[in-house]
């Protein structure tokens, strides 16, 4: 009987529980103000809608803790039941396959018990079952006194001077408090975990063989110097910042300098486009029409520096997929966020500045030279900073298209890796969270954090330091 | 009136300079011009390459085939249940392949060409039919067409993707002699006088060996390879068909560049091929399998199907989540929120959140939520709760943007009939600010719609056979598989890629369709 409970399902249960408490509470407090009113007892200071709000806060959120503290904790505290019943045998075992044992208890016990030959794992699974049940019926009980006493505490203060309108909108404003703050708790669990296992793994291998080893090869042998990484990333950024700064900047001073308001009109949402374009699209692009045609060009390179006798080796390395074509490609798709805030800044520009130029006869490029650009600079500087940080945190188009080797060359036609790629590398497929392998990509990861980070604090600063000053 | 030329802005040195400055002026034009116009044409270039490659994969050749569903075959004593017949693949697959044998018995004999014979039809091909014929015990016996994808090097051959093959008309052949075994001397007055030309001229060369480049002679359903021309003869291997149907016939001759041994496909199934296609058993059909068929490991039969729902159920646990969070947040940042220490934090932290790389929101969810709180890898629960918290800060500050632009007047006016602060934002504020929420809602979604690297971190990248049914099902999404496809090492994929990315970017365009219209319809100024 206990058993069968193991497979009560929790999740639906405590959804069904939640909402019928809520209504009940609710229209139990409603009622009451309503009743209240009619028998003409005084001036409500809340209409009787608030009174039910106030009584189903009350009960739901007793509840809810109940309910998020089963979900949380449940498994772990079956677990640690079960493991204090287990044989002798058992805690000889090493803490890891005990826990492996346990997940393949846990899995069989969710697929509806076992009934295999193996009568030790069948008993477990059983007793796993069992204690289950009894976590499930204690929880369910515990949510409901919760809640219980909660509905009675809040019932027997309405009354009619009751301001519970005022703790509704309280109540209300904690909770849009709270959604505001998961945007905190998201920073704080991605500075966390990145920490968390970045000191796991730094306590493997040390920081500085880390940052400055020039040896990469996670994958087969432990060998973790990222310094080749780091030199893909920005080799890759620089080729692409090389295409995206000036055509980005030049679009922006084109279309809102010289493009009339219809070009503009259809230009710029063009532009858009190819920041609406997914990076996975872009990475077939580069590995389906540019890494071939770089290749085919950086081959005829060679035949043709061979054939005129300067060399007598192939002078590029022309590889099939290759640091160009990623950079290439990956420049194309920064386009639009250097040339659409590039045009935001140029446009907040005030047009006095751009008449006194005019009015010393000075022609639209040298105003723009001389008066646009200048005054437009911090906010320029900000836009292409926020590109660089794209580029350095863009994953697939380097994944698809810019290679495996961790090596350090200047040659644009070999492949190259970034930390991205090595990222991606690392944890896909089978991951143990314990091997320097896993935890190496968590540092990686740390890395491409605190590097984007700063390009972004110093780019949103200096945004904001622009705004005030025109406005 | 004085003499202009003489002024102090008409003399020579001046004029040069201001052409200078004047040519100086057209330069920097050009150059915004050029940037625009390189701009477009890497947008042109990208969707033009991924369409005409999705554009081939449109349509694709199935053969049919007329068989007999014996029982004996498909549901042998004691695996004739209806489970059992589902996946008698051996059964199902035998009977096409002697299908096949009888339409070119000359097959029968050896096994390397039985091999080939039966290459023309991925052996999973069958699973539809078996299928069926589980489902409905009475077709046993009966006689029915199956219809089958063609092997998928075979459809890009006919589809003139696989090799480079020239097509020529010759003239009339008027005898065949046999000669030694299945070798024939075709000879009509100047009738091979173009690939005479072409050989001669070592544009081509023929031979018997696997490393040359082949000359397939055909005409009806017969095809033969030249082994040897001369202008008014060739020396001809009969492939398949009977050599007589080239008497009086003007044979079409295929010259294909790529020798043998360097294609996936031997001159003998190419000669199979087009003798099936002669008897009218191959339709170039609509690839609707590419929306009805989950993830295969053979392109004929892959689908996007279970990717497909996939992403759907990705994106609903995404809009679950990160639409009401990110409202409430900002409803609280834009009309509760005190000016303080904390809101700014709040306001940093959420400017920055948003210019995070993606992949670190995928080592989050690696660590937290598959690491920490252990939830099932692979799933799109976990894989809708990463994008939720990565499109957070965008819907944020849409919505923020959206609030920002109610006038305050509205809320001076509640506030004046008696409403209180949360009354004021509830029943007039956020009905305003609606539509502009709703579009940064949708745009945020078709960002988290495109996103594929923490999804990969995630384990969403698994080969999946089955269509999800719910949340916590190992599960693939659109993204993802055309990453995995892209990195397949098959020919035939490229197309199917595109076409996958087509449908992708169906969905992208619809979702920004709907941005367009809501700000068409609902735009106001205040």
């Amino acid at each position: 009987m206990v058993q069968q409970l193991g497979h009560l399902p929790m999740g639906w249960l405590m959804l069904a529980l939640l909402a019928m408490m809520a209504s009940g509470a609710f229209f139990v407090g409603r009622v009451q103000a309503e009743r209240f009113s009619a028998a003409g007892s005084g001036r409500f200071h809340s209409r009787p809608n608030y009174h039910g709000y106030y009584v189903a806060m009350w009960t739901v959120v007793p509840a809810l803790v109940m309910a998020m503290a089963y979900g949380l904790l449940g498994d772990d505290i079956v677990r640690a039941l079960l493991r204090r019943e287990l044989p002798a045998s058992f805690s000889a075992m090493p803490p890891i396959e005990l826990s492996v044992y346990l997940d393949s208890i846990s899995r069989a016990a969710s697929q509806g018990g076992f009934s295999g030959s193996d009568r030790i794992f069948s008993a477990i699974t059983n007793r796993f079952l069992e204690l289950q049940g009894v976590i499930k019926t204690v929880t369910i009980g515990l949510t409901t006194l919760c809640a219980g006493s909660g509905f009675l505490l809040a019932r027997r203060r309405v009354a009619p001077g009751f301001r519970a309108r005022n703790k509704v909108e309280g109540g209300m404003e904690a909770f849009l408090f709270l959604c505001a703050a998961v945007a905190i708790a998201t920073t704080v669990g991605i500075v966390a975990s990145l920490l968390y296992e970045s000191l796991r793994f730094f306590a493997q291998v040390p920081i500085w063989d880390f940052l400055l080893g020039t040896r990469w090869n996670a994958q087969t042998s432990a060998e973790f110097g990222a310094l080749p990484l780091f030199f893909g990333t920005f080799m890759i950024a620089l080729i692409a910042m090389l295409i995206a700064a000036p055509v980005g900047l030049f679009a922006a001073i084109y279309l809102s300098e010289y493009a009339g308001p219809r070009v503009r009109g259809s230009v710029k949402p063009i532009l858009e486009v190819l920041a609406g374009i997914p990076t996975v699209v872009y990475g077939f692009f580069a590995l389906l029409v540019v890494a071939p045609t770089i290749r085919t060009i950086a081959v005829w390179i060679n035949m043709t520096l061979i054939n005129a006798g300067v060399t007598s080796e192939p002078f590029l390395a022309a590889q099939p997929t290759s640091a160009l074509a990623a950079g290439l490609v990956m420049g194309i798709m920064v386009i639009p966020f250097v040339s659409s805030l590039s045009d935001d800044v140029i446009n907040a520009v005030p047009q006095t500045l751009r008449d006194a130029a005019y009015a010393m006869g000075a022609t639209k490029s040298e105003t723009v030279k001389h008066v646009v650009l200048p005054a437009a600079l911090p906010g320029i500087i900000a836009s292409l900073l926020l590109a660089v940080s794209r580029a350095i945190g863009e994953t697939m188009i380097v994944v698809m298209a810019a290679g495996q080797r961790a090596r350090i060359s200047a040659d644009p036609t070999a492949d190259l890796t970034t930390i991205t790629v090595q990222i991606v590398a690392l944890l896909t497929g089978e991951t143990e969270f314990d091997s320097p392998k896993t935890l190496s990509a968590f540092a990686l990861g740390l890395v491409l954090f605190v590097i984007t980070l700063i390009f972004n604090l110093i780019a949103l600063r200096v945004v904001q330091k622009y705004r005030e000053k025109y406005d | 009136m004085t003499n202009l030329s003489a002024g102090p802005f008409r003399n020579e040195k001046a004029l040069a300079r201001l052409r200078k400055r004047r040519a100086a002026d057209t330069r920097f034009r050009l150059y915004g011009l050029s940037a625009i116009g390189f701009a477009l044409a890497a947008l042109s270039l990208l969707v033009f390459s991924i369409g005409a490659q999705a554009l081939s994969a449109a349509t694709y050749h199935v053969v049919k085939y007329d068989v007999v569903l014996d029982a004996a075959v498909i549901a042998p004593k004691g695996k004739d249940t209806p489970d059992q017949i589902s996946r008698n693949v051996d059964g199902f697959y035998s009977l096409v392949r002697e299908n096949l044998k009888d339409t070119f018995p000359d097959a029968r004999d050896d096994r390397r060409s039985s091999r080939e014979l039966g290459e023309l039809m991925t052996r999973l091909a069958v699973l539809p039919t078996a299928r069926k014929v589980a489902d409905n015990p009475t077709l046993m016996g009966q006689k029915i067409t199956i219809t089958a994808p063609l092997n998928d090097d075979l459809d890009l051959y006919l589809k003139g993707a696989a090799s480079p093959q020239k097509k020529v008309k010759l003239g009339k052949v008027v005898s065949v002699e046999a000669e030694t075994g299945r070798t024939y001397r075709l000879a009509g007055p100047a009738a091979f006088k173009v690939i005479e030309s072409l050989v001669s001229a070592e544009r081509f060369e023929v031979g018997d060996a696997v490393d040359r480049q082949s000359i397939l002679l055909t005409t009806g359903a017969t095809t033969g390879k030249i082994s040897d021309v001369t202008t008014d003869s060739a020396v001809i291997d009969l492939l398949t068909g009977n050599a007589d149907d080239f008497k009086g016939a003007t044979p079409v001759a295929r010259l294909i560049g790529i020798p043998q041994s360097e294609r996936n496909v031997t001159d003998q199934q190419i000669a199979w091929t087009l003798a099936l296609k002669d008897m009218g058993r191959i339709s170039r059909v609509p690839h609707l399998s590419l929306l009805t068929h989950t993830d295969s490991t053979y392109p004929e039969l892959a689908g996007a199907l279970a990717a497909i729902v996939g992403s759907l159920l990705t994106m609903f646990v995404t809009a679950f989540i990160a639409v009401p969070i990110g409202i409430f947040a900002s409803v609280y940042l834009e009309e509760f929120a005190p000016r303080n220490r904390v809101t700014e934090i709040i306001e940093v932290n959420i400017n920055n959140l948003a210019a995070v790389p993606s992949i670190v929101f995928g080592l989050l969810g690696a660590a937290v939520f598959l690491g920490f709180f252990g939830l099932p890898r692979s799933a799109p629960l976990v894989g809708g709760l990463v994008l939720a918290l990565l499109t957070l800060p965008t819907i944020i500050i849409a919505s923020r943007a959206a609030l920002k632009s109610v006038p305050p007047s509205i809320r001076a006016a509640a506030l004046g009939v008696g409403a209180s602060k949360m009354q004021s934002v509830f029943h007039h504020v956020l009905p305003l600010a609606g539509p502009g929420i709703f579009t940064g809602a949708i745009l945020g979604m078709a960002r988290a719609l495109g996103e594929t690297a923490p999804l990969l971190l995630i384990g969403m990248v698994a080969f999946v056979a089955d269509v999800p049914s719910g949340p916590t099902d190992e599960a693939t999404a659109l993204p993802v598989l055309i990453y995995s496809w892209s990195t397949n090492a098959e020919r035939a994929w490229e197309p199917m890629t595109a076409a996958v990315i087509v449908i992708l970017l169906m969905f992208l365009i619809v979702m920004n369709g709907i941005v367009v219209l809501l700000r068409r319809r609902f735009e106001r100024r205040w």
